[in-house]
C-alpha cells in the first residue's frame, strides 16, 4: 500500500480538530454509566453537566474544552505500507506540519512554549513537540492516533522507584495515594493510567497508554487486568468525586500496562487522563482514509 | 443553600453572604487571567490599566480568533472557546490580587489552599468552583471579549469579558474559613486504611 505523505498532512491536521470536538463512544458509555451509578446527588448534577457540554461541543460544533493539550500523535506502520521512498524522518516532518496547520487553520488555541523562555510559537509544535510514537503493526494499515492530553490531568503524573520487598503492596498504595493527591486537580472523573515494570522512562510511558486507551478495554496480562479489577472499585471508595468535590464517581476506571522488569526494581508510574478523554484516529487501508476513534 | 445573582462591582458585605455550597450566577463584567497575566503583575512589577475593585476573575486562558474591531467584536477578539484552568498552580497570587487590586470574587477549578482560604477570611472574598472541562457549554454565557490588556502575553492576557447568567456556580470556599475541597479531603484521606485493606494491602 503506497502512502502520500499530503494524505498524512491532512489527516494530521484533521484528528487534532476532530479530538477537540468529539468524544469517543466508549467515554460516552462510561459516563452514562458512572451517572446511573452515582449516589451522591451534587456530583451527579455535576455529571449531567458535562454530558450536557459534550451535547453542547457537538451541536455548536465547539471544542470540548479549552485546554488544546500537549498533541501526541501515535502510529502504527503495518505490513506492506510504502511511502514512495521517503523516510520516516519525512513521515515525521509532515504530522508536525499538519498539527501547525490545524492550530491556525482552525484557529484554536496554541497551548505550545518553550519550556525556560515560555515563548509561544502559536502553532502548537516545538522542539520534541509534537510527541510522535511510532511502532509496527501486522495488518496492511497505517494507523495514526491523535491525543490532545490535557495539562490539568499530565500535570498529575508520578513515578515511585519502588523496591522488590514492598511487593505489590506497594503498587496498590502508590495508585491510591495519587488519586487522593490530585485531589479534584485533574478534573475526575479520571482515566487513571498506571504503568507496572520496565525502566523509570518505560514505566511512565506504559502508565501514559493505559490513560488513554478506550474504556471497555483490558490489559493483555492477566496480572495487570486483576489489578485494573481490583483497584477501579477501590478509588471508587475514596468519595473524591467528581471535580473533587465528593461523589462516588473519582474515576471512569483504572488501566493498567505491564512490563518486565529488572531483579532489583519494582517501579510504578501514574498519569491520568481527564473526563474530557480526547482521542481520535485515522486508518489508511488500500481502499482509503476513515476516521475514527 | 441560597442562589445568588450578582454582577460585580460587588462590596465586602455581598461576598461575606455566602456561604459554601451556595449558588451564584453572574452578570456582566468577567475578568479572564491565568498563570503568566500573575506571574507578570506580581513578579515583574507590570501594571494594568484594569480597575479589578470588586470584581470577580477566572482562571482560564481562552481560545480566540483574531477580527475586524466592530461593536460585536469591541477588543478585535471573537470568542471561540472559553473554559476554566485548574486554580492551584495560582495559589499564590490569591492574596496580592485582594490585596493589591480588591478583588473579591476567583473562579476555578480544582480549589485552592490554606493562604487563599485565609486571604477570604481576613480581606472578604470567596472562591466559586465551575466544573472543568465544560467548555463548550461555558462559552455559550460569554456575551463578548469587551477588551484586553497584557495582550503580548496571549492567550494568558487579561482578558474582559461580558457575561450573561454565567453558571450556577457552586461556592466552595467562603469567607467564613469554610472550603468544600479540604471536607471532602479530609473525608477521603479517612478512607483511605479502610480502601488498602480491601485491596488486601498489609
Ligand atoms: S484537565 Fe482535561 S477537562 Fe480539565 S481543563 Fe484540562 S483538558 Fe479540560
Amino acid at each position: 500500500m503506497k502512502v502520500d505523505l499530503q494524505q498524512v498532512e491532512e489527516a494530521a491536521k484533521e484528528l487534532y480538530i476532530r479530538a477537540l470536538k468529539l468524544l469517543p463512544p466508549d467515554v460516552k458509555q462510561g459516563f452514562d454509566a458512572l451517572a446511573q451509578r452515582e449516589t451522591d446527588a451534587g456530583a451527579k448534577r455535576m455529571l449531567g453537566t458535562m454530558i450536557r457540554n459534550i451535547a453542547v461541543a457537538e451541536d455548536s460544533d465547539n471544542l470540548l474544552c479549552q485546554d488544546t493539550g500537549i498533541p501526541v500523535y501515535n502510529v502504527w506502520i503495518g505490513r506492506g505500507v510504502e511511502m514512495d521512498g521517503v523516510s520516516g524522518v519525512a513521515l515525521k516532518e509532515a504530522i508536525r506540519r499538519g498539527c501547525a496547520r490545524s492550530t491556525r487553520e482552525y484557529s484554536f488555541r496554541s497551548s505550545i512554549v518553550h519550556p525556560t523562555t515560555r515563548v509561544n510559537e502559536q502553532n502548537s509544535t516545538g522542539r520534541g513537540i509534537p510527541v510522535i510514537n511510532i511502532d509496527f503493526a501486522e495488518e496492511e494499515t497505517l494507523v495514526i492516533e491523535m491525543i490532545p492530553k490535557g495539562s490539568g490531568s499530565e500535570n498529575n503524573s508520578w513515578l515511585r522507584m519502588a523496591i522488590p520487598a514492598e511487593g505489590v503492596d506497594a503498587i496498590k498504595t502508590f495508585v491510591v495515594d495519587c488519586v487522593l493527591e490530585a485531589g479534584g486537580k485533574t478534573c475526575p472523573p479520571t482515566i487513571v493510567g498506571v504503568g507496572v515494570g520496565g525502566t523509570a522512562d518505560l514505566c511512565m510511558h506504559l502508565a501514559k497508554v493505559a490513560a488513554t486507551r478506550p474504556l471497555g478495554s483490558r490489559c493483555e496480562d492477566a496480572e495487570g487486568a486483576k489489578l485494573e479489577r481490583e483497584l477501579s472499585e477501590a478509588v471508587n471508595l475514596l468519595g473524591v468525586g467528581p471535580q473533587g468535590l465528593g461523589g462516588d464517581s473519582t474515576c471512569f476506571a483504572v488501566h493498567v500496562e505491564t512490563a518486565a522488569t529488572h531483579i532489583t526494581m519494582n517501579p510504578v508510574a501514574v498519569n491520568m487522563q481527564c473526563h474530557s478523554a480526547r482521542r481520535a484516529r485515522a486508518t489508511f487501508r488500500p481502499t482509503g482514509v476513515e476516521y475514527g476513534y | 443553600m441560597a442562589h445568588y445573582d450578582l454582577a460585580c462591582p460587588i462590596d465586602e458585605t455581598q461576598v461575606r453572604q455566602l456561604r459554601v455550597n451556595d449558588s451564584v450566577s453572574l452578570s456582566g463584567t468577567l475578568f479572564g487571567i491565568r498563570d503568566a497575566t500573575q506571574i507578570h503583575m506580581f513578579d515583574r512589577g507590570r501594571k494594568t490599566r484594569f480597575d479589578l475593585s470588586g470584581q470577580a476573575v477566572i482562571h482560564t486562558a481562552p481560545n480566540v480568533k483574531k477580527v475586524e474591531k466592530t461593536p460585536e467584536h469591541p477588543a478585535g477578539y471573537a470568542p471561540v472557546c472559553i473554559g476554566t484552568t485548574t486554580s492551584d498552580r495560582m495559589e499564590r497570587f490569591t492574596r496580592p490580587l485582594m490585596q493589591q487590586h480588591g478583588v473579591r470574587l476567583i473562579i476555578g477549578k480544582g480549589g485552592l489552599r490554606e493562604d487563599s482560604l485565609k486571604s477570604f477570611q481576613d480581606l472578604g472574598g470567596a472562591y466559586l468552583a465551575i466544573i472543568g472541562g465544560t467548555a463548550a457549554l461555558e462559552t455559550t454565557w460569554i456575551e463578548a471579549i469587551e477588551d484586553v490588556d497584557l495582550d503580548d502575553l496571549n492567550p494568558e492576557s487579561l482578558w474582559r469579558f461580558r457575561v450573561r447568567a454565567f453558571g450556577p456556580l457552586l461556592v466552595a470556599m467562603d469567607s467564613h474559613g469554610q472550603s468544600l475541597y479540604s471536607r471532602v479531603q479530609t473525608n477521603a484521606r479517612s478512607r483511605r486504611a479502610e480502601v488498602l485493606r480491601k485491596l488486601g494491602v498489609r
